[in-house]
C-alpha cells in the first residue's frame, strides 16, 4: 500500500514540476512580448494622432506621417490575400481529396513543406526576375502583392491540408451514403468543417507577409513617396520599410515615429485576426449537422 | 458571408479598374545611397510642395551600388551616390547606352568618436588611426598604449561601418590608403544608431560614422580632432567648407540620366535641387558646399557636362573647386 502512495506522490510531484516548467516557459514569451509592446507604446503613443495617419513622410519628424505606408500595406495585403487564399485552398483541396497518393504527391508535399522555410529574400529575387523583368508588371503594388502571395502560399496549402485531414471519415461516408458526389461532399461538408483550420493558416501567413521587408526592397519598393497610388501598377512603400528608414535616422524624434508606426502595424495585424475570427464565427453558426 | 465576400471582391476590382502599364502623370524616379537620401528626400518634399503635386518624385534606398545598377539599366532618372561612379558601373552605363551628368550636392564629414570620459585620445593623427584600423592590426593592436605609449593600458573597443557601405569604402581609403582594406575584428553595423549606442556605452570605445549622427548625439559622444598634417581639426561646417578637416570629409553626389533631361520636370527638379541645396542640406545636418561651388555646379549642369571627373575610382582630399573645373571623362 505504502509503495502505491509513494508512486502517486511522486507522480503528483512531477505533475507540479511540469506545471511550474510550463508556466515559466509561457511567461518567458509573454513577459518579453509585453515588455516590447509597453516599450513601443511608451515611445509611440504620444505620436499617434490623426495627422500621423494623414501625412506623407517628411524630413521634419513631427510633420512626418504614414499615409503612403499604410495605404501601400493595405493594398499589397489585399492583393496577397485575394491571390494566395483561393490558390492555396484550391491546391490543398486537390492534393488532399482528388490527387492519387503516390510518390509524386509525396514529393510535392515534401517540396511544399520545404518552400515554407525558404528565406523571403529568395522570393524577392525570383519575383524581380519573373514579375518585374519577364512579365513587365513593374515595381508596383501588384508585383509586391503577388510576391508575398507566393511567399505564404505554402503555408496556406499546408494549413488547408491539415484542416481537411481532421474532418472525420464518418462525415464523408455519411454524405456519400445519401448520394452526394465528391464535389458536393467537399463543398457542403469538408470545407465548412475545416474553415477554422484553414483560416488560422491564412492568418499566420498574412501576419508574416505584413511584416516582410526584404523581398519588397528587392523588387523595388520605395522609401520616400508623397502621393497615393491611383492603380495597382503604381509605385508604393509599406509600413516596415517606413519604420526601418525612421529607425536608422539620426534624429531621435524619428525613432518615436517608428515606434508609433510599429503600434499601427500591430493593430493592423490584430484587425486581420479579428476579421478571421468573425468569418469563422459566421461559418460555425451556419453549420447544422 | 456571401455579401462580405462580394464586397471584398468588388472593392478589389474597383481598385484595379484603371489598370495601366505606366503610372500616371509626370514622375521622377530616384534611387541610391541611404547617406544621400535625407538630402534628396528634403528636396523632393519641397519640390512637390512647390509644384503643388503636379510632379511626383519617388526616392528609394538601394545603396550607392544598387542604385547605379538600376540607373544604368535606365530604370531611374537620378541616382544618389555617396562615392563617385566606379569603372565597372561606368561600363554598365556605357553598354546600357546611358549618358549621365555628375553633380556634387553636399559634404559629409566622417567623424571619429570616443566616449565622453576619454581624455587622452581627443586628438589623433591619421597615422594613429591607420595603426588602429589597418588589416595587420587585427588581434595585435588591442590596447590604447600600443598606439601611443603614453596612453593608458586599457583595451580599445572598435565600432565601424559595415563592409557594404560607402562610408566603409571612404574611411578605409582615406585612413589606410586602400579602399575596403580594414581589420575585421570590430563591431560593424550598417545602422549608425547601433554604433552610437555602442560607443556611448563603452568607456574604451572608438568608432566612426557620418557627421549627422554626431550632431544629434553630441551629449553622448566626443568627436576626435583629426590631424591630417595641419594639426588636430574637429569636424564642423567651417572646417569642412574651408578644406581643413582632412582627409575625412567627402562630397556626396547625384547622377542624372541625360536622356531624362528631355523631360521638363527633371531639369526643373535638378535646378531646384541646386538652388535650394544650401538651405536644405543644413536642415538635415549635412554640410553644404560653398555658395560659389553651387553656382559652378549649376553652370556645369546647364552646360550639360557629361561623364565623371573621377575616372572610375575614389579620390581622397580633393578641393571641390578643383573637382568642378576638371575635364569629365565618359
Amino acid at each position: 500500500m505504502a509503495s502505491y502512495a509513494k508512486m502517486i506522490a511522486a507522480g503528483k510531484r512531477w505533475d507540479k514540476l511540469f506545471i511550474l516548467v510550463g508556466l515559466s516557459s509561457m511567461l518567458v514569451g509573454l513577459i518579453t512580448l509585453s515588455a516590447l509592446i509597453i516599450d513601443l507604446a511608451i515611445d509611440g503613443v504620444p505620436r499617434l494622432s490623426l495627422n500621423f495617419f494623414t501625412s506623407f513622410p517628411s524630413r521634419f519628424p513631427e510633420e512626418a506621417g504614414i499615409l503612403s505606408a499604410w495605404v501601400g500595406t493595405s493594398l499589397v495585403m489585399l492583393v496577397t490575400a485575394l491571390s494566395a487564399v483561393p490558390l492555396g485552398i484550391a491546391a490543398g483541396i486537390y492534393l488532399e481529396e482528388y490527387s492519387r497518393k503516390n510518390w509524386l504527391t509525396d514529393f510535392i508535399e515534401i517540396n511544399i513543406a520545404n518552400l515554407a522555410g525558404v528565406p523571403s529574400i529568395i522570393y524577392g529575387l525570383m519575383a524581380l526576375g519573373l514579375f518585374v523583368y519577364q512579365l513587365h508588371l513593374g515595381q508596383s503594388i501588384l508585383t509586391a502583392g503577388l510576391t508575398l502571395a507566393l511567399l505564404i502560399l505554402p503555408m496556406v496549402i499546408m494549413a488547408t491540408r491539415e484542416a481537411i485531414r481532421s474532418v472525420p471519415t464518418a462525415m464523408r461516408e455519411a454524405a456519400y451514403a445519401v448520394g452526394s458526389n465528391k464535389w458536393e461532399v467537399v463543398k457542403d461538408h469538408v470545407l465548412p468543417y475545416s474553415t477554422g483550420g484553414i483560416l488560422t493558416g491564412v492568418i499566420i501567413g498574412l501576419s508574416r507577409a505584413i511584416g516582410e521587408t526584404a523581398p519588397l526592397i528587392t523588387i523595388g519598393a520605395l522609401t520616400f513617396i508623397a502621393f497615393l497610388p491611383k492603380s495597382l501598377m503604381d509605385p508604393f512603400t509599406v509600413m516596415p520599410i517606413q519604420m526601418f528608414n525612421w529607425v536608422s535616422r539620426p534624429q531621435e524624434a524619428f525613432h518615436f515615429n517608428a515606434a508609433a508606426a510599429g503600434l499601427v502595424l500591430m493593430a493592423m495585424t490584430l484587425a486581420m485576426n479579428g476579421l478571421a475570427f468573425y468569418i469563422r464565427f459566421r461559418f460555425r453558426k451556419k453549420i447544422k449537422w | 458571408m456571401k455579401n462580405l465576400l462580394w464586397v471584398i471582391v468588388l472593392s478589389f476590382l474597383a481598385c484595379s479598374q484603371p489598370l495601366k502599364t505606366s503610372p500616371s502623370g509626370a514622375m521622377i524616379k530616384i534611387d541610391g545611397s541611404s547617406t544621400v537620401f535625407p538630402v534628396t528626400e528634403a528636396v523632393a518634399e519641397e519640390f512637390q510642395k512647390a509644384k503643388e503635386g503636379a510632379v511626383k518624385v519617388t526616392v528609394g534606398i538601394s545603396g550607392t551600388g544598387g542604385g547605379f545598377k538600376k540607373f544604368c539599366r535606365g530604370e531611374t532618372d537620378i541616382s544618389d551616390a555617396s562615392r563617385p561612379i566606379l569603372k565597372k558601373e561606368m561600363d554598365d552605363c556605357n553598354s546600357g547606352g546611358i549618358k549621365y551628368i555628375e553633380l556634387p550636392v553636399a559634404y559629409d564629414a566622417l567623424t571619429v568618436m570616443i566616449h565622453p570620459s576619454n581624455t587622452w585620445a581627443t586628438k589623433m593623427t591619421v597615422q594613429d588611426l591607420k595603426k588602429i584600423w589597418e588589416p595587420t592590426a587585427q588581434e595585435k593592436i588591442t590596447k590604447w598604449n600600443q598606439v601611443r605609449p603614453n596612453w593608458p593600458d586599457q583595451p580599445i573597443k572598435l565600432y565601424g561601418a559595415g563592409a557594404d557601405s560607402g562610408t566603409f569604402d571612404y574611411f578605409t581609403e582615406a585612413i589606410v590608403g586602400k579602399a575596403k582594406s580594414s581589420r575585421g575584428d570590430y563591431t560593424a553595423s550598417e545602422d549608425d544608431n547601433v554604433l552610437v549606442q555602442g560607443i556611448a556605452n563603452d568607456k574604451n570605445s572608438l568608432g566612426y560614422f557620418g557627421f549627422a549622427y554626431y550632431v544629434e548625439n553630441q551629449n553622448k559622444l566626443k568627436a576626435v580632432a583629426v590631424d591630417g598634417g595641419k594639426g588636430g581639426i574637429l569636424p564642423s561646417q567651417k572646417t569642412v567648407e574651408d578644406g581643413t578637416y582632412e582627409p575625412l570629409s567627402r562630397p556626396i553626389f547625384i547622377y542624372i540620366n541625360n536622356k531624362s533631361l528631355d523631360r521638363k520636370e527633371v531639369k526643373e527638379f535638378v535646378e531646384f535641387y541646386l538652388k535650394n541645396a544650401a538651405k536644405l542640406v543644413q536642415e538635415v545636418k549635412y554640410i553644404p558646399l560653398p555658395a560659389k561651388a553651387y553656382e559652378m555646379v549649376l553652370g556645369n549642369f546647364q552646360k550639360g557636362k557629361i561623364g565623371t571627373v573621377f575616372g572610375g575610382k575614389s579620390e581622397v582630399g580633393l578641393k571641390i573647386e578643383t573637382l568642378l573645373q576638371r575635364e569629365a571623362k565618359y
